[in-house]
């Protein structure tokens, strides 16, 4: 407001000047942006460090809670110790020390070619294109032995793409629980994923029959193999669940975390 | 403006409200009412978003020049929304990933444009700022209006917490999959501006005469 203090010369001046004039818009143009930019960064950045905290304590807890760790009365980070991380080379299926466990995560992030390749069949609907380094997470019992191990999973369903991560028992095969940390589905319909109910259906289901084929599916009727590989489709949400099902699939598949697991199975980790 | 404070906090609740009688703001009303815990923190963005943005925008509504006033609005506007986009991602993080996209969209919601240019522009900021007050919690109430009865009939739930126990969790209340989607909203939304304008006829003579055509658009 140009009358409310007394300004100096040249910003008096400014100020002054009616709004119409060519210089002015411009003037006005500039300042604002610079105002308006100034604010939003400072926002951005004085609350990075609180955003951030939050994202990793969603993703601690959300691997707390399929693997049946989560206690509300233990501090997350707290519980989260248990969990040994390891970045895991797909192909290989063993582990590397070449990225430091901190950092990964911000690498994870990025499109870096050094962890990103072109998927030519992208059946999980990645955008084409596939990290073939993944942090993983192995919960140990007292003695020391595998109990479970946590794998991060990701795929399209409907309109967005499910984030999430699949528990699996020492074992190699048998699930212990299937849950999305982040997803955009239709609430009530494909959103149901998130319902306990049916996250409770994973339990217990298994990856691949004797022969080691790949068998679970996300169906709604229940297929050949036997009920031991399915998981009811959710009602009202077909595409949804077809999306669940490829991403279960790819990623338990030859380029997702099946070399991992024939180790594990073979008890080489 | 003859208003007083109160008035012009009340008005836009049922007399002059932005959605159910200038019928802005329709498209984040679809997007947000399938929850009502979503619909209370979008309530709470929109009401804060329109309430500081007129008080800014009327503290510089002598310094804006005509050529670029609207842009000048979306600056003040948008950068207001990405503060508040920034704050529910550090305080309220589980919500913010439920609202998602739709506080970025508030940015683009006609009511805090149309408040900025047909009252903030013309009217001391005390005054705007209620305005935009008032008029956020007009679409704040009509907002959970339509929540509590998407969220009742549709997840059988309000709040999250179980009012109709469903036969998906083993109950009875075979629940309306429709009101979960979109269109439903245009639906209850209709219906509501129909039982207003039947409730105070006067907003169905006057409307032509009442609906400013700056704030139609």
């Amino acid at each position: 407001m140009p009358e409310s203090t007394p300004r100096k010369g040249l910003i008096r001046r400014f100020l002054d000047t009616p709004p119409d004039n060519t210089a002015k818009t411009v003037g006005i143009a500039v300042a604002l942006c610079l105002v308006g930019s100034m604010v939003v960064s400072a926002a951005a950045v004085s609350l990075r460090p609180v955003q951030d905290a939050n994202r990793l304590r969603d993703k601690q807890l959300n691997v707390l809670e399929v693997a049946g760790a989560y206690d509300p009365d233990v501090p997350v980070a707290q519980a989260f110790a248990a969990f040994e991380p390891h970045v895991l080379d797909l192909d290989t299926g063993e582990f590397t020390d070449q990225f430091d466990i901190e950092t990964f995560d911000q690498l994870a992030t990025s499109s870096d070619p050094a962890i990103v390749r072109a998927l030519d069949e992208d059946p999980a609907g990645l955008g084409g294109k596939q990290q073939y380094y993944q942090m993983i997470y192995i919960l140990r019992d007292e003695a020391g032995e595998i109990d479970k191990v946590v794998l991060p999973v990701q795929g399209y369903g409907l309109w967005s793409t499910l984030y999430g991560f699949i528990a699996l028992e020492a074992n190699g095969n048998d699930i212990f629980g299937l849950q999305f940390y982040q997803q955009g589905e239709t609430p009530g319909l494909g959103a149901e994923v998130d319902n306990p109910r049916w996250k409770a259906l994973w339990r217990g289901k298994k990856l691949r029959d004797d022969d080691g084929e790949l068998q679970i599916t996300v169906a709604k009727t229940v297929p050949p193999a036997g009920p031991e590989y399915h998981v009811d489709a959710l009602a009202g949400a077909t595409l949804t669940s077809n999306g669940v099902d490829n991403l279960v699939r790819f990623w338990m598949g030859e380029q997702g975390y099946e070399p991992f697991l024939e180790r594990l199975k073979a008890g080489e980790i | 403006m003859a208003q007083t404070y109160k008035s012009q906090l009340v008005d836009p609740l049922i007399d002059n409200n932005p959605i159910t009688l200038q019928v802005l703001g329709i498209c984040s009303a679809l997007a947000v009412t399938s929850s009502l815990q979503v619909a209370l923190v979008m309530s709470i963005a929109v009401t804060l978003v329109t309430g500081f943005s007129s008080m800014f925008i009327s503290m510089l509504r002598n310094q804006i020049p005509g050529s670029i006033r609207i842009i000048v609005q979306m600056v003040i506007i948008a950068s207001l929304v990405i503060v508040v986009d920034q704050l529910l991602k550090a305080y309220a993080y589980e919500i913010s990933k439920t609202l998602s996209v739709f506080v970025g969209l508030i940015i683009t919601n006609c009511i805090v444009m149309g408040r900025a240019e047909a009252f903030a522009m013309k009217n001391p900021p005390v005054q705007s700022f209620i305005d935009g007050i008032g008029n956020g919690l007009g679409y704040g109430l009509i907002l959970m209006t339509v929540g509590v009865i998407r969220e009742l009939l549709g997840s059988g739930s309000l709040f999250g917490i179980t009012i109709l126990p469903t036969v998906n969790n083993g109950g009875w209340y075979v629940p309306n999959g429709l009101l979960l989607l979109p269109p439903s909203a245009f639906f209850v939304i209709g219906l509501l501006i129909w039982a207003v304008r039947t409730w105070k006829p006067k907003q169905q003579e006057d409307r032509e005469y009442k609906i400013q055509t700056v704030e139609a658009h």
